[in-house]
This record gives C-alpha cells, structure tokens and sequence, in this order.
C-alpha cells in the first residue's frame, strides 16, 4: 500500500485496478490480531524482586523496545497487559483484582516468576498461593527471578498467542482455576486469615 | 486511584480501615501531632493551635498514591492531606508486599536460611545474606577463614555500588531525567556481569553463607572488577555533568525534605539519610565487623540534609565503594573460602565419590542441617540503606527459634511525614525517592 | 566471646551460681557473645528508657517480640528474672561511646501489654506497632496502634507459635468487575 505505487487520481477514481501491487489481504480477524501482537502495553504492576528484573528488562541493555513492548503505562485504562512481577500477598489481592478489573479489553496477564505463579518458596500465611487464584493467567514464566530473557520468552509466547488464539474469546482461563469466592458453596471453611 | 473524604463504595474493597489516614475530627491531640511530623517540636497544645488546625477540614483534600503507582517504589501507600498543593500530613501504609519471612525462616534450616532472607533487600541481596550468616556464625562461635572475609567484603562492596546505581537510575526517572535512568541501568548490568560470574545469579544470589561462601572466585575473577573499576569513573562523571550541575536538578532536590540530625537519632535512621545530616556514622568505620577496619575509606556526609544530599551521599560512596573493592583486590588472601568444620560445612564434591561416610555427611547437612547452640544474638551490618540487623534466637536445633530482620527501609520510612509536611505535592516523589526505600525489606 | 557463649549454654543453673547478679542502670544485667543484656522488669521500662536516654543511648535500633512458648526453658535469663510466654527485645545504640545494649522484657500472655516508648523514642511508632500486628503484644501510650503489615481485619497474630504458618486457601473478598 505504499504511497508511489498509487496512479493519479488515487483510489476513489481508479478503484481497486489503482493497486497493481503491494497490498495484501486477509481476514479481519488476522489483521486484527496481527496488529494486536504488535501494539501490546504493559501497565506497571512490579511487586517485589521481580519488578527489578523487569525494569532491567526495559533497560537499555536488553531494550524491550524492539519488540514494541517498551511503553508501560502507569494507569491500567491504558494498558492491556498486567505482569504481575512479584509475590501477591493477602493484602495485596483485591488491590491486583481492582487493577485487573479496571484494564480495557482485550486484556493479558504474564505471571512473572515463581511466587506469582504458584507462591514459590513463601507457602505461608501471607502470600496467595498463585496469581491464578484472582486473575485468569495467560503465560507463566519460571524461575526466581526470570532473567529478562525469560521474560522476554514469556512476551514472545504472549503475542504468538494473541496471533494464534481466538479474536473475540481469549484463549483458555489461565489455569482453569475459578476465583474462590468466600461463602461460595463447597469452598473449605477458613479458620484464619480474612474473614 | 484516588479517594476523597466520599469513598465510593466499590473503593471500599480495598480499604484497609484503621490503618488509613484517619480524619482530623476523631484523632487526638498526640497523634496530630505525629502525623504533622512535630513529635520532636512542639507540645501537645502548640500541635493543635499548629497551622493544621486554622484549615478547615472542607478546605483539605486526602489524596492516596498507591499502592500501584509508578513511582513509589514498588507497593508502598501513602495518604497525603493537602491542602491547595501543600501537604499537611502524611501517612504511610505499608504491608503490601509482607511475605511472611520471618516465619518462613522459622521453618527452614540455617544452611536454608540466606535462600529465604536474601529475598529482602531484593537491590542489595548480599547484605542481608551476610548479616544473617554473621549472627549465625555468632551463635556458633566460630571464625571464617580470612579469604572468606576479604570475599564477603568484596562482593557487598560490589553490591553497595549496584544498589547506589539503582537508585541513581530510579532516583533519575522519578524526576523525570529518564536518560539517568537508562544510564543507571547501563552501569548496573555491567556490575551485575561481575556478581553473576561469581554466583551463577543475577541477584537473589545465596552466595553468603554460614561458614563462609559458597564457592571461590572464579579464575579470571581479577580482570572482571578490573574492567568494572576503570569504566565506573568516567561514567560517573558523566552523571556529575548531567544531574550534580544541573541547575535544573539542583533546583529540584536542594532544600527539599530537609531533616535534622536530632529527628534521625530520635527516630532510628541510618544509613544515607542521617549521613546526610552531617552526622557521621557509618557501622562500617564505628563498629567494624568483616576487615573494614583494614581498609581506608572515607565516610561522606552532607551538611543540609536535604534530598539533594542524599543523592549526592550515595553518588559519592559509590566511589568510596571503588575504593574499598580496589584495596580487596590487592590484599585478597589465599586460602579456603569457607570455614573447614566438620560440622557446619559440608565435605568437598570430589571426597564424596570416594568415601562413604562423606556422602552421609554431607546428605545429614543438607536434610537435617546443623545444629546451633542455644542462645540469642543481634549482629548489624551497614547496608546501603543503613543498619541491617538480624536477631535470631536458637533453641538448640538446627532451625532458628525466631528469625528477625531489623530492616533499615521499615525504620527510615518513618522519616517520610516529617520530610513531606509543608511541602508541596510534586515534591513528595523526589521525596520518597531520596529515601530510596525497598518494600521487599519494608515488608518483609 | 567464647566464655561467655559457653556460659549462654549452661542455662539458667549456670547464672544462678554466680553470687552476686551483675546490675547496670539498676536491672539484672547478662552477657551474650559479648553483647550486653539488661532484664528489667516492665515496671521498671518507662523510668529506665529515660535514664537511658539521659546516659546517650538516643536510638532505638530495634523493637521486636519472641514468643516462646514452645520452648519455655530457654537460657540467658538471670536467676532473678522468671520467663513468661512472650519477651519484648529492644536495642539500643550509644553513638557517641559507640556502645549497644539490649533489654529483654518479659511479658505474661494473659496481660499481655508494655509501656509504649513512642514519648522517648518516636522512631518505634513502626516497630511497636509491627509488634501488635505479629504478637498481639500492646503497647499503651501508643498514638495509633492498628495492625500494619496485615490487612486489619485479619484474625490472629502470624508469628504468635500457636499460629498455623502453612498455607491456608486463598481468600477474595468478591470484587464485582467494574469497568
Ligand atoms: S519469584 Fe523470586 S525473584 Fe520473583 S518475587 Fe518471588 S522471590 Fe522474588
């Protein structure tokens, strides 16, 4: 579609017969989701260690730029893709679920490291077992912390299933793990913590 | 993000009620007086008549930032009442990030613990590595071999200057000099090069441990800190041109959240920001652990104890740190990097091919862990945010009774509602920047 | 240091052989790897901070609790001095003499309270309060004693021993989505 290719009078006089060349066409859907791949931002949500490792991500040595990744926006409104890089803990919970809920969709979450991902090494009363408890996960990156490497992997993995997935339903649930809600039938009374 | 007076009620999820700033109406006199940042000023009856008392409550406004917000520093909260762009009071809420590790390192053994603790300090891991083992080794009543010492040394020296590049590189972006930032990162991947050939990891290392480290340095070690030592200078001068001259960064930093020598002793500061009063103390020259007392360095201080001090502080101790690395390379010792105790360090890999009865000590060391005499110490270290201590209590087994942190960031976020009062609101990043807190170790 | 740590091992026997208990700022005083520890009684806490305070002890480094019921008989403690269930730790720093000290303060679990030192030492606004949320001990004369690392309406005290450490179901108060 680029610019000199166009004859003179452009498209509304030459119609289709203007683009002898260089077009190309698809269905919506893969255009839709190709441009989706490319236009992915990140809102800022670093916890603990693994925030570090993400920022360097951002640095200019590992430049997450090139993969058009570099924008993260500090309001969720404008984001759509949280990495929770860091351990939740019981307090922090309903601060990342209000979080999550205020992102537009279509919306993404990379669970970045093991204690977002199942709690790691802290399987104690103050970190919530697995990021997959509250919000449906898209991609896990092991390791403690992932090298930015890692994350990268994890972003790459992101957009081959944004271009692979479906348009308008996102793909799986995460884990499959529904959110226990409190009360909720069959969910095991708790003897301590939140009431 | 915001929560005025009217708290919508979907905000109310979040809420975490006492623990809030609470209206001006139902707190008494003593904690306004707290909360105006005044404990160590005025009395009780001269904090009510304060200028906080002549504006009306209508005319405040309670704004909260956090705990997702980009430049407080992970997930700290803090409530601000402002009235027009002035802040009147201010409120940390912390515990977001709490991870349960003193707990957790309850349950874990001695050899097990640095694994636990150096998830603290996440900017500078080996700190809290090294104090842990040091009361560990207290409590055990046993000496490390000198090469241990001079190691530990290097490598927190080599941390010291990692974690003061991060702040540069944090410090830079808060303000908006995001070139800072990038040239932060640049520095600190290079010491990063450095800590990850001699751990295998980038951070988070468990290199420390009791009786020594957990493994020598590397061949071609010396060349490593070689190239770290003749890159960092002109690199810092290259910070010096473009923020310490910098009218523009001047303007912002100096005379913005001033604090005194009186109020840091009284509130239990250390580290950069009490040097940064003209208070000279450094657990490093006071009370020396490790060889510092072997090595010359100065310990820097400000005379204003303004942000723009504290920045300068730790820009200057990063040279102070090159210092201290440089004379480590020269006076490493030769000799074994852990101490050889039967009991507490496991047997070489190449004896356990051999004999049996190596192979079952070192399988007892790692499932049952050694066992520590009964007893109870607090040792402290100078990390870069200032004195980490670690009080541990041992019932005689081979897990710690109790595992406390004292983390310098938990006691010098109390300085914030005094450095922020009367201050205007597009002061209070760079303020909470210069305190340079890690929430890892706030919350621990 | 070695003697002394030897010492700590003997146990509680081994201080009440010695004749005369050693005293500093009038409360029974121990050693421990060469670090000195004063056992005053709560009674005694408030008045001792102050004339600590006036003998240049000007920081309180640290404020912490231990809960030791599970291991009641401990060591260290001087013959004058009987364990309760919980023990407040204060540390103390001398800047100008360069000196430390510790104060050890026994504390019943049925009146489970201590004197705030927030007056003196306004820098254990945090730690007394961090203290509150993991043991339940409370400090009286605090300004503003609310939980401060778990969230306030969180049953117990997560380092109190009887308190289950292990992993408990995830918890979330359920949030509506709204957008
Ligand atoms: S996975 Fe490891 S590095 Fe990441 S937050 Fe957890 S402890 Fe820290």
């Amino acid at each position: 579609m680029s610019r000199e290719s166009r004859p003179e009078g452009g498209l509304l006089d030459a119609g289709l017969e203007g683009l002898s060349h260089n077009f190309l066409t698809g269905t919506l859907e893969e255009l839709v989701k190709w441009a989706r791949s490319h236009s992915v931002m990140p809102a800022t949500f670093g916890l603990a260690c693994c925030a570090i490792e993400m920022m360097a991500a951002g640095g200019p040595h590992y430049d997450l730029s090139r993969y058009g990744m570099e924008t993260f926006r500090a309001s969720p409104r404008q984001a759509d893709l949280m990495i929770v890089a860091g351990r939740v803990s019981q307090k922090m919970a309903p601060v990342l679920r209000q979080i999550y809920d205020q992102m537009m969709e279509p919306k993404w979450v990379i669970s970045m490291g093991v204690c977002a991902s199942s709690g790691g090494m802290f399987n104690n009363y103050a970190i919530v077992q697995g990021v997959d408890q509250i919000v449906p996960v898209d991609v896990y990156a092991p390791g403690c912390p992932p090298s930015p490497e890692t994350l990268m992997h994890a972003i790459l993995t992101l957009h081959q299933q944004i271009r692979d997935g479906e348009l308008t339903r996102r793909p799986g649930h995460g884990a499959g793990i529904v959110i226990e809600q409190v009360g909720a039938p069959g969910s095991t009374p708790v003897a301590l913590g939140r009431n | 993000m915001t929560t005025t007076h009217d708290t919508p009620t979907n905000l109310a999820q979040t809420d975490e009620g006492a623990q809030e700033l609470t209206s001006r109406d139902v707190i008494a006199g003593a904690e306004r007086l707290r909360e105006l940042g005044a404990v160590l000023r005025l009395s009780e009856a001269e904090a009510l008549d304060a200028e906080l008392a002549q504006a009306p409550d209508e005319e405040t406004m309670i704004i909260n930032m956090g705990p997702q917000h980009p430049s407080t520093h992970g997930v700290l909260r803090l409530m601000l009442e402002l009235q027009g762009e002035t802040v009147l009071r201010c409120k940390p809420v912390i515990g977001y990030l709490h991870t349960g590790m003193e707990r957790t390192g309850e349950t874990l053994t001695y050899l097990q613990g640095p694994t636990n603790v150096t998830r603290m300090d996440y900017a500078a891991p080996l700190f809290t590595e090294l104090a842990f083992s040091l009361t560990v080794e207290k409590l055990l009543d046993i000496e490390v071999p000198e090469r241990a010492v001079w190691i530990r040394m290097l490598m927190t020296e080599m941390n010291r200057i990692s974690s003061h590049l991060l702040f540069m590189a944090t410090n830079g972006m808060d303000l908006g000099a995001v070139s800072m930032m990038l040239y932060g990162w640049r520095e600190r991947e290079e010491a990063l090069r450095f800590l990850q050939e001699v751990t295998g990891l980038r951070m988070n290392h468990n290199y420390i441990r009791p009786g020594g480290v957990a493994a020598d340095l590397p061949d071609g070690w010396r060349d490593g800190v070689l190239r770290l030592l003749d890159m960092l200078p002109p690199r810092l001068a290259e910070y010096d041109t473009l923020m310490t001259n910098q009218p523009i960064w001047r303007e912002r930093l100096q005379g913005v959240g001033v604090i005194s020598a009186e109020e840091c002793l009284a509130l239990g500061v250390t580290g950069p920001i009490l040097r940064s009063t003209g208070y000279a103390w450094d657990l490093r020259r006071d009370m020396p652990y490790l060889a510092f007392d072997e090595v010359d360095f100065d310990v820097v201080v400000g005379s204003y104890g303004d942000c723009f001090d504290r920045f300068a502080i730790r820009l200057a101790e990063i040279r102070e740190s090159m210092k201290i690395v440089r004379q480590c390379l020269e006076k490493m010792p030769k000799g074994d990097y852990r101490i050889q105790d039967k009991k507490v360090t496991p047997p070489p890999r190449a004896r356990i091919d051999e004999s049996m009865e190596a192979l079952i000590h070192h399988f007892k060391i790692f499932t049952e862990g050694f066992k520590v005499p009964e007893g109870e110490a607090y040792v402290s270290i100078e990390s870069p945010r200032g004195e980490l201590g670690c009080y541990i209590v041992s019932d005689g087994s081979s897990n710690p009774y109790r595992m406390h942190v004292r983390a310098p960031s938990f006691v010098n976020l109390q300085t914030l509602p005094h450095l922020m009062h009367g201050n205007l609101v597009a002061d209070a990043v760079a303020i909470i920047s210069s305190v340079d807190p890690i929430l890892g170790e706030v919350d621990r | 240091m070695t003697d002394e740590a030897a010492q700590d091992g003997a146990g509680a026997e081994g201080s009440a052989a010695t004749p005369a208990p050693e005293e500093l700022f009038g409360a029974p005083l121990t050693r421990s790897g060469g670090q000195l520890v004063l056992h005053p009684s709560r009674e005694q806490y408030p008045l001792l901070l102050r004339t600590l305070h006036e003998a240049g002890y000007l920081s309180i480094i640290d404020l912490t609790g231990v809960d030791y019921l599970t291991h009641p008989g401990r060591s260290g403690l001087p013959a004058s001095v009987a364990p309760e269930r919980f023990e407040v730790v204060v540390n103390l720093i001398n800047h100008r003499e360069r000196a430390r000290l510790r104060l050890r303060l026994q504390i019943p679990a049925d009146d489970a309270r201590l004197a705030s030192a927030i007056d003196l030492y306004p820098g254990t606004e945090a730690m007394e309060r961090e203290t509150f949320d993991m043991f339940g001990i409370e400090f009286d004369g605090h300004p503003d004693l609310t939980r401060i690392l778990m969230p306030e309406d969180w049953p117990g005290h997560p380092l109190r021993k009887d308190y289950d450490p292990g992993r408990i179901p995830v918890q979330f108060k359920g949030a509506p989505a709204n957008r």
